[in-house]
């Protein structure tokens, strides 16, 4: 205990009881899980199967929490609208580019080149209304009190829902199958659904490949010293309008991948489907730390493996019905227990009054 | 011709013929068509279509003097033509797509298959729509008159621009309330068939909208009076109110205030049991909104999870008054009251406490974590037994006094009104106490208010705790007024429609938020046209308001003396690029508008 208990007051004393109550309960239904198998009895390898899903899962939330990370190291602005460029590219993709491929027979015969194809044009569209949000709802408000590009972000996010609910209408839009990523791929001796394989490798490689564009490139640099000060970098040259928008232009971009991915995994796209995936790659951002990269990485793994082995884990341990049910619950107290307890993040820098 | 900034006008025509091409291809223009303002020529669909090519053409032409009307007139057309040329486009594309799909079937085979219905891609661009865009006419001819049509209302944004300032604003004005007049018919004319004979209605109002001549009838009427008060009565006014001495201000003010107050009296009998029910839902919206508004407006603190406490109001009343299977108390709806209330200000204090160290963005994105915590677990088997899961809490009585039970809409009114008095009352008097004081003090810098010696824990509780207060009043209501309640009326949307009403009405302003509950919530009832597009327009409007307005649409004088003087004391703020600030000039030039008289 960091004081002495003379000094704790009420609320400090309300955090620690409950922190001690959350965790005992994960220790309380872990335990009663494991040793004494309360709830449905898996298999060894069901939870291998809970693992992968939470990855892949997991690598989403990182693909998609990059977004939020870059920009929030730039503006210090939460982009509630993130997820929403998340939609717009995959919805306009799977509308124009992937059904028809699909009906056309196309998706079949090349599969790999028509997902490329199929994912940059989800990118180039997320791009695309990210910069237009960029240009009229944030960049005329930047040097407002901090609230007010919130609520203008708040209310893109509300715009771009029902513009596309109004463009494609609000029913859910079935991602195609691709017959090539049907099935198992043994890996290690684990057969692994093939399209999780596939947004497992395609979410390190674009991870990966932010990470060098950001830590090695010209452009890069610029958004790092922009993010560090931006009257600095702005009298050594460096065009801050134009890095901002590239800013919010990577970040969309991955959105936009991360979409397609999405749709690989659940086959379906809809206009509201950007809002709790949005909410929880923030979550994921937090948790590893916001505004850094390899933060939001580690903190999607974490929270995707979270979600989908803490309901068979704990929340049957505790013999909760319908556990399935409250996997949202669990990454929502996650980010509170976060912000509360550790507001720095896994590997985050602590924030300093100004940034938190 | 020289002196014409074609590089404005393409960049001007073509921004407002892409916003009309998109409210036409998300269906907005087809949803609305279904509402005529003036029978038989001018439908609410015309209108979104149009004021895009009229607001195009009078943004343009302001970069002209307004004594130079040739140029701006031609700004103005060219500006209208261009915005045409968007929608034109879509027209073309919806008429020609199955002839391009054909051809492109024709040469490649593997085509063939692809959906050949343009409205397999874009739902709403259907052949309505572009019966709507052409006037019923052929394409070509259509488009031709679409274009004149554009251009001459491109034309008519410059006339604005161009006639004498002192017209400018009556002409705006007379145009607004004769359009409000003619999409509010339907209301209007459900008022005024209880005191008008049908047959003098029929004069006035077609089988939808207002007839053409009383139309014109009352833009004229309307733009006279606004361009007579401009000239003398404003004047008049002013030095009238300004020689009447203390005393009487006071008496005048009061005697507006009991007027209004009788009005609110007698409400539900001019307006009859529809429109009490939406006034009723608006009154509820209101009573949530004052409670908001001590969180955010007065202390500052943005709370997006504002529904929990909502729900647990609802719930509360719920399950404590329920005769169905989960009531277990039996109690009245009286004495359920300050319980709902009770629990709500306890949710608010437990909720408030974890987040007592966070500030701005992150405190909103956890108060939205707790709010989805709440929906989740009302919805979830594991709280079922006890408040009934998906199926929500059935069988809860209406409230009775004395015998008499609160069952029409117009019953309830009373309750409502009462309750927003008695929350507006409180909201009134915390704001100029010391609470409220130490509210704003805490809501303009925390570091320097605890050094004044504010105790920031229990002043941020006490925000949470009233703001909670009032919603769970609302809540209880709400579920007696519904007799049952389910969880899916307790999601997020109704958090962001609370923020924005106070928002959009003016944030810490009283007045505001029964404007923004009256703008957000009563419209789109009124209008059902609005409630497929009703969060879309809260978006925009969210944006539009921050963008232009962010003091609100009723300021509380105290925000906006505060925005005044925050420009003068903090003309850069962090992150600014000292290179391009705008030039003090402009800046003094802006003052006189925003400063309080």
């Amino acid at each position: 205990m960091p004081r002495s208990l003379k000094e704790l007051d009420y609320v400090g004393l309300y955090l620690w009881l409950f922190r001690a109550a959350v965790i005992i309960i994960v220790l309380w239904g872990t335990v009663s899980k494991i040793f004494l198998g309360v709830g449905n009895d898996y298999a060894s390898s069901d939870w291998i199967d809970f693992f992968i899903a939470g990855l892949s899962q997991g690598s989403l939330y990182a693909l998609i929490a990059l977004g939020y990370t870059l920009v929030y190291g730039v503006l210090f602005m939460i982009n509630f609208a993130h997820g929403e460029f998340f939609m717009s590219g995959t919805m306009t993709s799977t509308i124009f580019i992937a059904i028809p491929l699909a009906t056309s027979g196309f998706l079949e015969e090349f599969p790999f080149l028509s997902l490329l194809v199929i994912i940059l044009a989800s990118m180039t569209v997320s791009v695309f209304i990210a910069l237009l949000t960029e240009r009229i709802a944030y960049r005329p408000l930047r040097r407002a009190p901090r609230l007010v590009p919130l609520i203008t972000a708040i209310g893109a996010s509300f715009f771009w829902q029902y513009f596309f609910r109004g463009l494609y209408g609000s029913q859910v839009v079935p991602f195609p199958t691709i017959t090539a990523l049907e099935g198992y791929w043994p890996i290690l001796g684990v057969a692994i659904l093939k399209t999780r394989v596939v947004v497992m490798v395609a979410s390190v490689i674009m991870l990966v490949g932010l990470y060098i564009f950001v830590m090695r490139t010209k452009t890069g640099k610029a958004i790092r010293a922009v993010a560090e000060d931006k009257d600095v970098a702005a009298l050594m040259g460096v065009d801050v309008d134009r890095t901002v928008a590239i800013t919010f232009a990577v970040g969309a971009a991955m959105a936009g991948a991360a979409g397609i991915l999405y749709g690989l995994l659940f086959r379906q796209t809809h206009f509201f489907m950007g809002f709790i995936p949005g909410i929880k790659a923030f979550t994921a951002a937090v948790l590893g730390g916001i505004g850094s990269i390899p933060g939001a990485a580690l903190g999607g793994l974490f929270l995707g493996l979270f979600e989908s082995v803490g309901p068979p884990l704990f929340l049957e341990g505790l013999g909760i019905p319908g556990s399935h049910q409250l996997k949202d619950v669990i990454s929502f107290t996650m980010l509170v227990l976060v912000l509360i307890f550790r507001p720095q993040g896994i590997i985050g820098e602590r924030l300093s009054e100004k940034k938190a | 011709m020289s002196e014409i900034d074609f590089r404005n006008i393409v960049r001007i025509g073509l921004i407002a013929g892409l916003v009309a091409a998109s409210v036409s291809v998300i269906g907005m223009v087809e949803t609305f068509d279904a509402r005529d303002i003036i029978t038989g020529i001018l439908s609410l669909g015309q209108v979104l279509l149009f004021s895009a090519a009229a607001l195009g053409g009078y943004l343009a032409s302001q970069e002209q003097e307004e004594s130079k009307i040739v140029p701006s007139l031609v700004t103005g057309l060219l500006v209208g033509l261009l915005a045409a040329l968007p929608v034109i486009a879509l027209i073309v594309l919806q008429v020609g797509f199955p002839e391009l799909h054909a051809a492109l079937a024709n040469a490649a085979p593997s085509l063939e298959a692809v959906p050949s219905d343009i409205r397999d891609y874009l739902v709403n661009l259907s052949p309505t729509l572009i019966e709507i865009l052409t006037f019923g006419r052929e394409p070509l001819t259509g488009s031709l008159l679409l274009l004149g049509s554009m251009g001459l209302l491109g034309l008519g944004g410059a006339i604005v621009h161009v006639v004498p300032s002192r017209f400018e604003r009556p002409l705006t004005i007379g145009v607004l309330w004769t359009l409000l007049i003619g999409m509010l018919s339907e209301v209007l004319l459900g008022i005024l068939r209880q005191f008008v004979s049908s047959a003098n209605l029929r004069l006035l109002f077609g089988t939808r909208g207002i007839r053409p001549i009383p139309a014109l009838i009352i833009f004229v009427v309307i733009t006279a009076i606004a361009v007579v008060w401009r000239l003398r009565g404003r004047r008049a006014w002013q030095e009238r109110m300004g020689a009447a001495s203390p005393a009487q201000q006071k008496r005048a003010r009061l005697g507006g205030l009991s007027l209004v107050f009788l009005l609110l009296l007698v409400l539900p009998f001019i307006l009859g049991t529809y429109l009490t029910e939406v006034v009723d839902n608006v009154g509820l919206f209101i009573l949530m909104g004052l409670g908001l508004n001590i969180v955010v407006g007065f202390a500052g603190l943005l709370d997006l999870g504002y529904v929990a406490f909502y729900a647990i109001g609802a719930y509360t009343m719920g399950i404590l008054t329920s005769t169905g299977a989960l009531g277990f108390a039996g109690l009245s709806f009286w004495a359920a009251i300050p319980i709902a209330m009770g629990v709500a200000v306890l949710a608010g204090i437990l909720l408030g406490t974890p987040v007592l160290r966070m500030r701005g963005d992150y405190l909103a994105i956890v108060t939205l974590g707790f709010g989805e915590i709440i929906r989740v677990l009302a919805t979830s088997d594991l709280l079922k037994p006890y408040i009934g899961g998906a199926q929500g809490v059935l069988n809860i009585p209406k409230p009775e006094i004395a015998g008499f039970r609160f069952v029409q809409p117009e019953h309830f009114y009373y309750l409502i009104l009462a309750g927003c008095l008695f929350a507006a009352f409180v909201a009134w008097r915390l704001r100029d106490a010391r609470l409220g004081r130490q509210w704003m003090a805490m809501r303009e810098d925390e570091d320097v208010a605890e050094a004044m010696g504010i105790h920031l824990v229990k002043t941020k509780l006490l925000a949470f705790g009233m703001g909670a207060a009032f919603a769970g009043l609302s809540g209880a209501i709400f579920a007696a007024k519904l007799g049952s309640i389910f969880p899916h009326s307790f999601n997020l949307i109704i958090s962001i429609n609370v923020l924005s009403l106070i928002i959009v009405g003016g944030i810490g302003s009283l007045p505001g938020v029964v404007v923004g509950a009256l703008v957000l919530v009563g419209m789109p009832e009124l209008l059902r046209e609005f409630a497929e597009y009703r969060f879309l327009m809260y978006g925009a409007l969210l944006i539009a308001m921050m963008l232009a307005k962010p003091e609100g649409l009723w300021p509380s004088p105290i925000r906006r003396r505060e925005l005044v003087e925050e420009e003068e004391a903090f003309p850069s703020e962090e992150g600014l690029n000292p290179f391009t600030e705008e030039p003090m000039a402009e800046q003094m030039a802006e003052r006189p508008n925003t400063a309080v008289k």
